[in-house]
């Protein structure tokens, strides 16, 4: 085959430089602005540099509480992740077999992905405050956003499990391994690797949940209804410096992930087959 | 006990039980408590159980809804062309253009790392980029292609359209690119062999082929941002008006039974969109 890039390489090639560009440029301005010196404003120029309003973000607020906001998004991450991880692996696992309403879970999960969010707010607010309960982060909060980040989980599953060479479940059960000795040693470490992609899915969506959080988070605010509520009263480059420390953060968690599947993979790479080790 | 669990459904209501629960509990429940409250009534301060038709009486009435949704369907299809034009292009470019699959992966994780990160900083950071005195404005004037500063860069459709294109080509790259891997490569061999142009390999061959990818983007982006309403808030500054917004309007005025009639109608016209879309694809084979 001819080895040459065809001539349309170079325009498409420029056209992907500019899509990278267009999705990272913003992000970088506020990065360079969060920098601003203490009397610069929101936009360009830059008034000298300093760490000013990094500063004053750990400083006591005006209004609202960050640090508080920080941490609950945090722990609300953390208990969707686990969450999301284990209900869309056991989901997966059922749907690889039809039964009786499969169908109509299945569609159930197709509207969970494309119902407006807010409706999801609504609803589950009206639920919590007609029935008297308590309208809390932990409760209302998580179940509302599980119903956004299920379906991400269990689509990926599928997409795994239409691609799970079955003969290694089969070879395991020849061996007289059990139902459960079958999933535990062959069919979850085989998928491993996804489920890290589904972790990374359940906390990085609920970290960043915004509408779905909105009705449902109570009295205290997880992290993004902290840096809205900033919007509309903070005129300072301090959001800046708030939303480049928490990107900062979403890369960090984003690197993490990725490291860890990239490192699982090398070890199976290595330990996974005997091929060419001969008789042992 | 052994016998039992040979049975599929029983095996497979066990499985899916978890995820049946939060369904059932969080979005079945909510849709049914919507449905119920949009036929009660409201005072200033508190709702009431009731079932009357002034809700959607006032809405169907209301020469503001069908501007609304009006304005919430050209967000859509405005929004939808952009990024199928621009999702299709880069999926292109990175599964048929670039070889190596170390830079595959690389560059389609650097596409979708954004997807990962908070969106409501991601529209902030619009701003100073968009500003009266922002770069794009400044640039202009110091290019002289413009004397004054541009006034509908922010707070306008413009920037509530550039916004959504930002936040969801992605939603776009991932299942066409998904789509054009699973392309058999020696289809393209064959209708180059055959004589066919590029062009026409993309039309004929590339194109038919990615149908189902680029019918779930489109599924993806039109329903979110059919649904949206603060992307249009913050981008808007307010100024425009979507479904989403009237919504959070009524209920930033505790005015839930009209909110939830308001609600009832997007659910209806987005599911409607939606069965129309999936007519042309299995979403199950696809993934």
């Amino acid at each position: 085959m001819d080895r040459r890039r065809p001539r349309s390489f170079y325009p498409l090639a420029a056209f992907f430089a500019l899509f990278l560009l267009f999705l990272y440029g913003p992000t970088l301005t506020i990065a360079i602005l969060s920098f601003q010196g203490p009397t610069g404003g929101l936009t360009f120029p830059m008034r000298g540099v300093s760490l000013h309003w990094f500063h004053d973000l750990f400083q006591q607020q005006a209004v609202g509480d960050i640090w508080g906001s920080f941490r609950r998004s945090f722990a609300l991450g953390l208990m969707v992740m686990v969450t999301t991880v284990v209900v869309s692996v056991m989901g997966g696992l059922a749907f690889r077999k039809r039964f009786a309403g499969s169908g109509v879970l299945f569609y159930l999960v197709v509207t969970a992905l494309v119902i407006p969010s807010i409706l999801i707010s609504l609803g589950v607010g009206l639920i919590f405050n007609q029935t008297g309960l308590d309208v809390h982060w932990s409760t209302s909060g998580f179940g509302a956003q599980l119903t956004w980040t299920l379906p991400f989980g269990l689509l990926i599953m599928f997409a795994v499990f239409n691609r799970f060479d079955k003969s290694y479940e089969e070879a395991a059960r020849d061996l007289g391994a059990s139902p459960w000795q079958t999933i535990a040693h062959v069919v979850l470490p085989i998928i491993a690797p996804s489920l890290i992609g589904v972790a990374l899915f359940g906390f990085t969506l609920s970290y960043d949940e915004f509408a779905r959080t909105l009705l449902t988070a109570g009295s205290r605010n997880t992290l993004p209804l902290e840096i809205y509520g900033m919007t509309t009263n903070v005129t300072t480059p301090v959001i800046f410096a708030l939303g480049t420390l928490t990107t900062l953060f979403s890369f960090l968690v984003i690197g993490v992930f990725l490291t860890t599947v990239w490192a699982l993979n090398r070890r199976r790479a290595r330990a996974g087959s005997d091929a060419g080790k001969g008789m042992v | 006990m052994a016998a039992l669990l040979k049975n599929r459904h029983l095996t497979g209501w066990l499985l899916a039980s978890p995820l049946a629960a939060v369904l059932a509990f969080f979005l079945v429940l909510p849709i049914l408590m919507i449905v119920v409250v949009s036929f009660w009534g409201a005072t200033e301060f508190s709702i009431y159980p009731a079932f009357q038709f002034d809700n959607y009486h006032f809405l169907l009435t209301s020469p503001v809804t069908l501007q609304v949704f009006l304005n919430t369907f050209k967000y859509a299809l405005v929004t939808w062309a952009l990024t199928l034009g621009i999702g299709f292009t880069v999926a292109y470019f990175l599964a048929f253009h670039v070889r190596s699959q170390t830079w595959q992966i690389a560059l389609f994780l650097l596409c979708t790392i954004p997807f990962w990160t908070s969106n409501i900083i991601r529209m902030i950071s619009w701003i100073p980029f968009l500003g009266r005195n922002g770069l794009a404005n400044s640039t202009l004037i110091s290019w002289e292609v413009i004397d004054e500063p541009l006034e509908w860069l922010l707070f306008s459709d413009f920037s509530v359209i550039l916004a959504f294109v930002h936040l969801y080509t992605l939603f776009m790259v991932v299942p066409i690119f998904n789509t054009m891997m699973r392309i058999d490569r020696s289809l393209i061999e064959a209708a180059n062999d055959a004589g066919a142009t590029g062009f026409q390999i993309l039309t004929n061959v590339i194109i038919p082929l990615c149908k189902p990818g680029i019918m779930i983007g489109s599924i993806f982006v039109v329903t979110l941002v059919m649904g949206d309403f603060i992307t249009v808030r913050f981008m808007s500054g307010s100024q425009s008006a979507n479904v989403g917004r009237l919504i959070s309007n009524d209920i930033a005025l505790l005015q839930y039974p009209s909110a939830a009639a308001t609600a009832v109608i997007l659910l209806v016209t987005v599911l409607m969109v939606i069965g129309t879309l999936l007519r042309f694809v299995d979403i199950r084979k696809e993934l």
